[in-house]
């Protein structure tokens, strides 16, 4: 393992920011955490990076326990979430900095600075003003800056956040077929899960300074961990419900679960897809509170008589109006039990 | 690394100036190895030193209720109004603050005193009055409310009061329910700042005082080097001691109060041309205070420096025959040129280190507590300073009497207070994450100060060294006790003339406070020119 952290623990007073976390990042895997603000993912990363001193626990980098090891002397990069570029000085003396640290010749210094800047899509900028440059020019030089001294890890803290909606996805893709090229190993965290999964071979769910659940992406979105999971992943259809054979008893009555789903008291997820729209007198019976147009479908919001609300994906063409009366059923392909 | 930082100015500041502070206490409180501390009442309760007391709280007082009354319209003013000449006008208003006391002194000399304009004008004399005191105390401290009130003034966000306007109140109603308590922190923190300075004034009151009128400064000076009574002047130090350190104790929390947080916004775009006829009365009138008060001294002071045909009195500073001095009276011009430069170098050195060490985040309460520790030689007073350093250390194992380091080290230790204002702001303004992102990026703590910090933060060195510059060379009280005769600094040697009889004496204490004033006056336009935060504490 590149990176291993061992019941890693940060408190802030008596808070246990970060509580006995364990997680392992192979050579050239890109790893994604997931999770809400204040769930400590940020202080993760400073805690490995060496910004952030353990309460308890290592932080094991190439098999070496790296207590009292300075952060200028551990070798891995970090991408701050909004950048700091050092404003006093030009791109390429921005990205410069780090060889300089690490005492590169000046020519070879200026060479590498070229070849990084034309790497990530902004060449011949070397002697711009940092002022001078868009958001995403900005993330593009910050990730030039943080590559450039060739850390045998690299974080990235909410490396998309502040830029805007298009230029986020298309950034993605961008890291993803750089990362894979340079066959970099990457520790990022973010809040946005489509970032996450657009980005990382692993994602790791955190939550209250534990880690919630690590799997593929795919094993993550298929088969969230817990309610707290599948309600951060944007799944809204999460009822107890008591399990037994291939039904389940729930708020919304009797639903189908998949052959060998675990048995008694349980959380299911109904992914929206799953909910079918059938005529009034069939089903459950619902009152459409809201529709939101989503592009590629349309998310419509509906009210049992008895019970919590319930979301269904509908094509754009068949969905009601709000205050219509629907019937609903659930469909056992799109309905996990968890826990 | 917190603790290196801060093992050089811990140990200047123990070795001069705790140290002579016990000498002090010492010489004023205890005798053959017993301590009386009955002596403190005895000499409080003398009629003579109740007198001095009175007149020192009650004129500190009224010159800073005067202070404010004038200088709070010039604070609005700057801030909120926009006008041709403006920038200007800020740095004739801060020039004062940087010139040496005994300047202002003759300035006021000359413009009250006996066959000064006033006296040629109307035969009126100020100089054996209250007036001519308080008229000076302005003088040096309009600058501080200005920019302490004035630049917070300007940053306020005006649509606050907008906001408030358009929820029904009036104009009045709104500057008063939310301009005003913005700003009360900021007024409070000056008004203490001004009574301090004028509360400990030395040069001011010894040469404009005359025999009538004496601070407890002046009465420390006099009782050390007039009647030779160390222990009374021991405890007199002491009752000022406990007095500016109770000021200092809640200027510090007014301080603090400030730091809660305030929408503010970039000045430049807050103020506005002067409209309707109140706006430019305003303006007016407080152009003519600046002109009367701050102006008219200084040309009246030019002017009388050059009463003797052919520059005689510049001329005569050149001529070791004077008797006054051994020396020509223009070699304390180079005199006090060196002892600056020196004093500028311990002043900067110490200043920068401590405020790095205070700038950290994790700096804790011990620091923070070093951090108002580091403010008392400021109000402390430089007589404190000069009678502690004349008292401990004048014998082994630290006798510097015989070193010209003596004045620079005391000078210094004025200064660095100044450095460490200046400083720290912008320290603490410095993103940590940059420092962090250095870090990151391979830069050991030491190349991370060089390459972050002391980049953003060197106009701010240079502001601060100028700063130290302007306060060493016209440092008076404490040079005036540890300055050798033979080799007197500018201010020493202007105030050695002015209490010498005689025509020639008077005007080549005219002269030579020109020259004092211009080079202090032409480090500040320097200044002013690097400076780019113009809301420092001073």
């Amino acid at each position: 393992m590149l990176l291993s952290l061992d019941e890693a623990t940060v408190r802030f007073g008596g808070r246990a920011v970060l509580d006995a976390v364990a997680l392992d990042v192979a050579e050239h895997e890109v790893v994604c955490v997931l999770g809400p603000s204040g769930s400590g993912k940020s202080t993760l990363l400073r805690a490995v990076a060496g910004l952030q001193p353990l309460s308890g626990g290592r932080v094991v980098l190439g098999g070496r326990d790296q207590a009292g090891v300075p952060a200028h002397r551990r070798g891995v990069g970090l991408m701050f979430q909004d950048h700091q570029l050092f404003p006093q000085r030009d791109v390429g003396a921005n990205v410069a900095f780090g060889l300089r640290m690490h005492g590169v010749a000046k020519g070879e210094r200026d060479a590498e600075v070229s070849r990084l800047l034309g790497l990530v899509g902004l060449p011949g900028a070397a002697r711009r003003a940092v002022a001078s440059l868009s958001g995403g020019e900005q993330q593009r030089v910050a990730l030039a800056r943080a590559l450039a001294p060739r850390p045998r890890l690299l974080m990235l803290d909410e490396p998309l956040g502040q830029l805007d909606r298009s230029l986020r996805e298309r950034l993605v893709v961008e890291l993803r077929e750089l990362f894979g090229r340079l066959g970099t190993t990457v520790l990022a965290v973010t809040h946005d899960q489509s970032e996450a999964f657009a980005l990382a071979d692993r994602v790791v769910v955190m939550r209250d300074g534990r880690i919630a659940q690590s799997g593929t992406p795919l094993e993550v979105w298929q088969r969230p961990a817990d309610a707290f999971v599948a309600r951060f992943l944007g799944f809204e259809n999460v009822v107890p419900a008591t399990v037994a054979g291939t039904a389940a008893d729930s708020p919304w009555g009797k639903l189908p679960v998949p052959d060998g789903s675990a048995q008694g008291r349980r959380t299911v997820l109904v992914r929206p897809a799953g909910v079918r729209l059938v005529s009034a007198d069939q089903g459950l019976a619902c009152t459409v509170t809201a529709r939101t147009f989503k592009g590629t479908h349309v998310a419509v919001h509906l009210q049992p008589a008895d019970g919590p609300r319930v979301e269904a994906a509908c094509p754009l063409r068949d969905a009601p109006e709000p205050g219509a009366s629907v019937g609903v059923e659930f469909d056992v392909a799109e309905t996990v039990v968890l826990d | 690394m917190r603790l290196g930082l801060m093992a050089l100015p811990v140990a200047f500041f123990a070795l001069f100036f705790a140290w002579p502070v016990a000498a002090i206490v010492a010489r004023g409180l205890e005798t053959d190895g017993a301590w009386h501390l009955g002596r403190i009442a005895d000499v409080v309760t003398r009629p003579d030193i109740r007198h001095v007391l009175w007149f020192t709280t009650w004129q500190a007082l009224a010159s800073t209720a005067l202070t404010l009354l004038l200088a709070l319209p010039a604070g609005y003013v700057f801030a909120r109004l926009d006008f041709p000449g403006k920038q200007l006008l800020r740095a004739v208003v801060t020039v004062p603050f940087v010139l040496p006391t005994v300047v202002a002194g003759s300035a006021f000399l000359a413009l009250l005193g006996r066959g000064g304009l006033l006296d040629e004008l109307s035969g009126v004399r100020l100089d054996t009055t209250v007036w001519a005191i308080l008229l000076a105390h302005v003088f040096f401290n309009f600058a501080v409310v200005v920019r302490t009130v004035g630049g917070l003034w300007a940053q306020l966000d005006p649509r606050q009061e907008e906001a408030a306007r358009m929820l029904g109140a009036s104009p009045l109603t709104a500057w008063r329910r939310v301009t005003l308590p913005a700003l009360a922190p900021a007024v409070a923190a000056a008004a203490l700042m001004v009574f301090l300075f004028t509360f400990t004034s030395f040069g001011v009151v010894q040469i404009l005082g005359g025999p009538t009128f004496s601070t407890l400064e002046v009465e420390i000076y006099r009782q050390t080097s007039e009647v030779f009574d160390l222990s009374t002047a021991a405890v007199l130090t002491l009752v000022q001691f406990a007095a500016v350190g109770a000021v200092l104790a809640v200027h510090a929390w007014t301080v603090r109060r400030r730091e809660t947080a305030l929408r503010l916004v970039d000045p430049t775009v807050t103020a506005r041309r002067p409209r309707g006829a109140g706006q430019w009365t305003l303006l007016a009138s407080v152009l003519v205070v600046v002109a009367l008060l701050l102006v008219l001294p200084l040309a009246v002071l030019v002017r009388r420096s050059l009463d003797a045909p052919g520059l005689g009195y510049y001329r005569a500073l050149t001529r070791a025959d004077g008797g006054t001095f051994l020396v020509a009276p223009v070699h304390a011009v180079w005199t006090s040129l060196q002892y600056a430069v020196a004093a500028t170098a311990i002043a900067v050195v110490i200043g920068a280190l401590a405020a790095a060490a205070l700038a950290r985040r994790d700096a804790g309460r011990l620091v923070r507590g070093f951090d108002a520790l580091l403010m008392l030689p400021l109000g402390v007073s430089a007589v404190t300073v000069g009678f502690g350093f004349l008292i401990a250390l004048d014998r082994p194992p630290l006798d510097l009497r015989q070193s010209w380091i003596l004045v620079p080290l005391a000078q210094a230790l004025v200064g660095a207070p100044f450095v460490v204002r200046t400083m720290l702001p912008v320290l603490r303004a410095v993103d940590v994450r940059l420092r962090e992102a250095a870090a990151v990026l391979g830069a050991s703590p030491w190349r991370v100060w060089r390459e972050v910090d002391l980049p953003l933060v060197r106009r701010a060195l240079l502001v601060a060294s100028g700063f130290a510059f302007a306060v060493s060379l016209g440092e008076f009280g404490a040079t005036v006790f540890i300055a050798r005769p033979d080799n007197p600094t500018l201010p020493v040697a202007v105030a050695r003339l002015l209490s010498r009889p005689g025509e020639l004496n008077y005007g080549q204490a005219m002269a030579l406070s020109t020259i004092l004033m211009v080079v202090c006056a032409a480090a500040l336009l320097v200044l002013e020119r690097l400076r780019t935060d113009r809301t420092g504490e001073f």
